[in-house]
């Protein structure tokens, strides 16, 4: 009896080939899979209860970001506005659109709005809004040009190697303290150079990538 | 037999490891609900209470001083200026869009009304206009008023009032 039969030849190919195609597979599992949007979930913009527009109300209207954002100087947190901060605005006008009805639905059974988040970071990370604000990091480094967006999405990965790419050189993501807030703020010839900021606001940067900043 | 044991025990660790939910421990985040809790929304302070660290009674109006007025000034355009303008004549962005006018600060009513009557507009809210008080802590009331002051005496001011050596670049 031959110990290789007639197919092994076959055989063998077949398994040179699956195998190759199983490793093709197995690296865009590990590797391609994570760095695709679908995965990180970036420019997605989930539904929400109320089509709220930051456009309108923040490039439109001129609204600050504390005035619905609140705790963001002073807290992790940048805080949701309550049904009540809708209705500072909306108890007057667009009183009748259809679009508003979970905010009237809201004030009058005093239940909140329920939004569905677009940023969310993993329990194991610690991350707080305070301290890039007082370090004059504007809300648009991390968050994308949120005031052009009819829909909020999601503009960046938060993957650590994301915070780890501005936490290695921040510089040229500061901005002088009062424009911090504004969506459309550019860089011109009369702002601080990168170094300069950076020597203002007191940033270290040697430990800034430690693990224990951001896992502790 | 002993092959048997060892890979029911790894497939065993594989997947009790798989369970250990990393990315959502028993942490409570903000707008987070315990698991399984009984809590209803809206979690809010028992009536009567205040927050840790409030004071007891509301402070008075502190001294005036030029870090006072930024940051009243930064407050109002945060939180009045929308409606009042930032000039406080009323008609602020969302009253072009048809809210009800407010009155101007420069009527001779606000003109003459006391200090108190603009910190108790911020902390209950007037007419149509809703409180501030969840948005705008009593030192930053405080703030706010001594800047509305300051607008009304600038509406007043003339040319003779400012420094002798700015008045070109208003000319
Ligand atoms: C009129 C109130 C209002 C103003 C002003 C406002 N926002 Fe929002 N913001 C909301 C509401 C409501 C949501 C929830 C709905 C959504 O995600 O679009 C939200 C959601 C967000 C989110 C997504 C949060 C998440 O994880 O779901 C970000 C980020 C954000 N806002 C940033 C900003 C920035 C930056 C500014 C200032 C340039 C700003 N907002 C001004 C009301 C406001
Ligand atoms: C400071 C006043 C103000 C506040 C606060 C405010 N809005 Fe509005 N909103 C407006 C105005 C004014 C318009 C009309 C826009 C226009 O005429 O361009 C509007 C329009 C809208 C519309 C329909 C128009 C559109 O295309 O977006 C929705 C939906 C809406 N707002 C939701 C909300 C929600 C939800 C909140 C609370 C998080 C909120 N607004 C808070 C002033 C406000
Ligand atoms: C350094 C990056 C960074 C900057 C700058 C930043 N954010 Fe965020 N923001 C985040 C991250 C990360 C999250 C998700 C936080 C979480 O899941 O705990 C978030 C979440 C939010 C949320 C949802 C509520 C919350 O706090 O979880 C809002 C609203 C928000 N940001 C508004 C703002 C506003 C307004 C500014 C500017 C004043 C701002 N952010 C600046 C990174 C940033
Ligand atoms: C665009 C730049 C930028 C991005 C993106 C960014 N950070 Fe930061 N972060 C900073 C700066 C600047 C500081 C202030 C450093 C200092 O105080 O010297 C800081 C400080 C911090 C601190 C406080 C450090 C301390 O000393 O206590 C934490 C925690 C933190 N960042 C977490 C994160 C996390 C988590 C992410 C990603 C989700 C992130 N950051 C993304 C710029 C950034
Ligand atoms: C600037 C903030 C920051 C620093 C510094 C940082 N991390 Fe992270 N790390 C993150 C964030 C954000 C995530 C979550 C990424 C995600 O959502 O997939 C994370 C995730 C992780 C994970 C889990 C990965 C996974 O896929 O489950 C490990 C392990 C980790 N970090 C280890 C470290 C180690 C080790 C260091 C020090 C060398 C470190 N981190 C420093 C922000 C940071
Ligand atoms: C959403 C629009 C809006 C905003 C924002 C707003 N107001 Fe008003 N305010 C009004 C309107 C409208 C009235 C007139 C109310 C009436 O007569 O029913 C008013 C009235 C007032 C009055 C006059 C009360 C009187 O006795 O005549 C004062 C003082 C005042 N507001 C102060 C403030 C301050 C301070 C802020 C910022 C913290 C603020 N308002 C924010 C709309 C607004």
């Amino acid at each position: 009896m031959a110990v290789f039969g007639p197919r092994a030849n076959l055989f063998m190919t077949a398994t040179l080939v699956g195998s190759f195609w199983v490793g093709v597979l197995l690296i865009a599992a590990i590797w391609v899979v994570p760095l695709m949007d679908y995965n990180s979930q970036q420019r997605f913009a989930p539904d929400q209860p109320v089509p709220f527009s930051h456009k309108h109300h923040v490039s439109g209207l001129g609204l600050d970001c504390r005035y619905c954002h609140t705790s963001v100087e002073q807290s992790s947190n940048a805080g949701m506005p309550s049904t009540a901060t809708c209705m500072t605005c909306h108890s007057q006008i667009w009183t009748n659109a259809a679009m508003l009805a979970p905010d009237r639905t809201s004030l009058a059974e005093d239940k909140p709005i329920r939004w569905t988040r677009v940023y969310g970071l993993p329990d194991y990370v610690y991350f707080d809004h305070s301290i890039h604000i007082a370090k004059g990091v504007g809300c648009t480094e991390c968050h994308g040009a949120i005031g052009d967006m009819a829909i909020t999405r999601k503009a960046h990965s938060l993957y650590m190697s994301w915070c780890l790419s501005c936490h290695r050189d921040p510089a040229p993501h500061l901005r002088p303290k009062d424009q911090v807030f504004n969506p459309h703020w550019r860089r011109t010839n009369s702002t601080p150079s990168p170094e300069a900021l950076l020597v203002q606001y007191h940033i270290k940067t040697e430990a800034l990538s430690d693990c224990g900043i951001c896992h502790r | 037999m002993r092959w048997r044991s060892s890979t029911a025990l790894v497939i065993v660790s594989m997947s009790v490891a798989a369970c250990d939910n990393m990315a959502n421990q028993p942490k409570l985040n903000p707008y987070e609900l315990p698991f399984g809790s009984q809590i209803n929304w809206p979690v809010r302070p028992v009536p009567h209470t205040i927050a840790r660290g409030d004071p007891l009674n509301p402070p008075g109006p502190p001294p005036v001083s030029m870090a006072l007025l930024e940051r009243g000034q930064q407050r109002f355009d945060i939180y009045c200026s929308p409606c009042h303008s930032r000039l406080g004549d009323g008609n602020g962005m969302i009253v072009q869009r048809g809210f009800p006018h407010p009155p101007s600060y420069q009527s001779d009513a606000l003109r003459n009304a006391p200090n108190q009557l603009f910190y108790d507009v911020i902390t209950h809210g007037y007419g149509v206009m809703y409180s501030y008080a969840d948005r705008v802590s009593p030192a930053d009331r405080w703030a706010i008023v001594a800047y509305i002051r300051a607008l009304q005496a600038s509406a007043s001011a003339s040319l003779s009032d400012v420094p002798a050596e700015k008045r070109s670049s208003l000319q």
